[in-house]
């Protein structure tokens, strides 16, 4: 297992490289440079800087001088946030983001699946209809049409939670609600048909003819194997709450890392593009990578790498 | 039954109603939708200004229903597109399969390795940079156009793949090379007959995946900019004076809202009409 652990985390360096490769030659296509301002440079003054930031040799030049100092850790300097480091400024926003983005998952998965339990071990009833219907409207609403509604009311007419910035655990409660409104409505959807379907399976009947108590034949049998779905989600809900933070930062003024991947690219801010994307990359592969082992975990016939044969 | 045959009905009507809104344009409100009147600006809902006037003094109907021209245009064209290059890429790497196929996925792989928003973003910028002298809207249009579709044609290459993979050891291909036919004729005339339900329903799916992207990013500014508008740049504005005249955010939400419902409801309708294993 640890083995086959080790082997995934070395097999998700070279997509990391590709993703830098690829994000560095898409941002030369961009037309403008980082310092063009609405007033020009002097040609000298825009000399020295390129050669400043490294920017005055061939692509390929800067290319591998990128490369080498990214193997050592070294994401580089910001052009826009002069000063500061690129591993400055993510040190600053990562944890925020983390921090929203793993109290949206904690809703999402535990609303979502209770939810979707409920929902489906009744089904046809009132409060499946009625949980069919607010799932239907949360895995279409837009989170600012979640948020704004959030705001007006939960925030400004109630007065009862505050509605942006972010300056303690009760300013989290509103961004996490937004941005966990699709996920979870989706794994409520999830869960339900999955229960649906394994209500009917021979094991079940199996586990209620031999005698085994409602409550565990749920719990046991129901509930673990329509949490496999579940988790097979899990890599596309990391990278709905990584991608849909910059939405929800923008609108509850939260100073974490998704609003860089649009700013950081209108001010042609290469380094900084860079390391929020390679950031990005590097937790999907590592939550990829939770999920298959969470799979063997949960359903013993799959045993990763055959270690088990 | 009754329940899905309602709902598909209630999604069918949501979307033509939002179709002839987008249709008949701003002729429904009776004003220009960027004719200014700052006597009445900021009005609520009235006789004269149905969903009120905005900070220009604006026709609110006026400027939704040209929201949902610009908003429904690029949805469809979004995923017309992603289903264009989806669906060629994804009959070649299944069909020719082998190494090929290998090579082609992995490609797959790394563009979706690639998060979505930055790519957005970037496509974009170089677009608008690249589309010098068309109207700026018809370049904003376009921009977005080319970038959502290329975000979502990944998911279509994918299934079409798979089920031309799976559909080409199916007796009837061995027959039909049985009896000579050529390659292409078998994959255009007998294998995508075959698979197209299934893509359909990707496809549908496609378009309200394209209005809520389309949305998000015109709200975030990244969109349509004024004096045209979508839903998302209405949404936008509105959300600046949403608690002194809520009406400005409430409608174009509203509109979003009922159009991402009605596409999803017209995807789930397809899905069970043409996924067997999906009728309860």
């Amino acid at each position: 297992m640890i083995r086959y652990a080790a082997g995934r985390v070395l097999a998700g360096v070279p997509v990391l490289w590709v993703v830098a490769t690829l994000t560095f030659a898409l941002l030369r296509f961009l037309p403008g440079g980082p310092f063009d301002k609405e007033k020009t440079l002097p040609p000298e003054i825009l000399r020295n800087l390129e050669r400043r930031y490294a920017l005055d040799g061939t692509l390929a030049e800067q290319y591998a001088d990128y490369l080498g100092r990214l193997v050592r850790g070294d994401l580089g300097p910001s052009y826009k946030y002069v000063g500061r480091d690129v591993s400055d400024i993510l040190a600053d926003a990562l944890p925020v983001s983390v921090e929203l983005g793993l109290l949206a998952l904690a809703i999402a998965l535990g609303g979502g699946i209770a939810l979707g339990l409920a929902a489906g071990t009744r089904r046809d009833s009132a409060l499946d209809r009625i949980v069919g219907i607010a799932t239907l409207v949360g895995v279409s609403a837009p989170s600012f049409v979640i948020g704004a509604g959030l705001i007006l009311g939960v925030g400004l007419e109630l007065d009862w939670l505050p509605a942006g910035l972010w300056e303690g655990p009760r300013y989290a409660i509103l961004p996490a609600l937004t941005l966990a409104a699709l996920p979870l409505a989706y794994i409520a959807q999830l869960t339900r048909a999955q229960v649906i379907t394994v209500m009917h399976q021979d094991y079940v009947r199996t586990a209620r003819a031999k005698g085994v108590p409602e409550g565990r034949v749920r719990r046991h049998h129901v509930l673990r194997n329509a949490l496999l779905a579940v988790l097979t989600y899990f890599g596309p809900l990391l990278a709905i709450l990584l991608t849909g933070s910059f939405v929800v930062e923008k609108i509850y003024a939260i100073p974490g890392l998704g609003r860089f991947f649009v700013t950081a690219v209108t001010n042609r801010d290469y380094p900084l593009v860079l390391g929020v994307t390679l950031v990005y990359a590097a937790l999907v592969v590592a939550a990829n990578l939770a999920v298959d082992l969470l799979y063997a975990w949960l359903d013993p016939r799959i045993r990763v790498g055959g270690a088990e044969r | 039954m009754t329940t899905s045959r309602a709902t598909a009905a209630l999604g069918a009507l949501v979307i033509a109603g939002l179709v002839g809104l987008a249709l008949a344009g701003d002729r429904v409100a009776g004003y220009r939708f960027d004719a200014q009147d700052s006597a009445h600006a900021l009005e609520s809902p009235s006789r004269a200004h149905w969903l009120g006037t905005d900070a220009l003094g604006r026709d609110q109907l006026a400027r939704l229903a040209e929201g949902a021209r610009v908003s429904l245009l690029i949805a469809i064209g979004a995923t017309t597109l992603a289903l264009a290059i989806g669906l060629g890429y994804g009959l070649l790497a299944g069909w020719l399969g082998g190494r090929v196929d290998g090579a082609m996925m992995r490609a797959v792989d790394v563009v979706y390795a690639l998060p979505d928003v930055l790519v957005i973003v970037l496509l974009i910028e170089i677009l608008q940079a690249t589309l010098l002298g068309v109207p700026d809207v018809a370049r904003r249009v376009a921009a977005l156009v080319a970038a959502l579709g290329f975000v979502g044609w990944i998911g279509i290459a994918r299934l079409v793949r798979a089920l031309v993979l799976q559909a080409r050891e199916e007796t009837w291909v061995e027959a039909a090379r049985a009896l000579g036919l050529r390659d292409r004729r078998i994959l255009l005339r007998h294998v995508l007959p075959n698979i197209a339900g299934p893509i359909l329903v990707a496809a549908a799916f496609q378009i309200p995946a394209a209005i809520l992207a389309e949305s998000t990013l015109s709200f975030i500014g990244l969109g349509i900019q004024p004096p045209f508008s979508s839903w998302g740049t209405l949404a936008s504005d509105g959300f600046e004076a949403m608690r002194s005249y809520p009406h400005l955010i409430f409608f174009p939400c509203l509109a979003i809202l009922l159009a991402l419902i009605g596409f999803h409801l017209l995807g789930e309708t397809l899905r069970a009409s043409l996924d067997p294993r999906r009728r309860a």
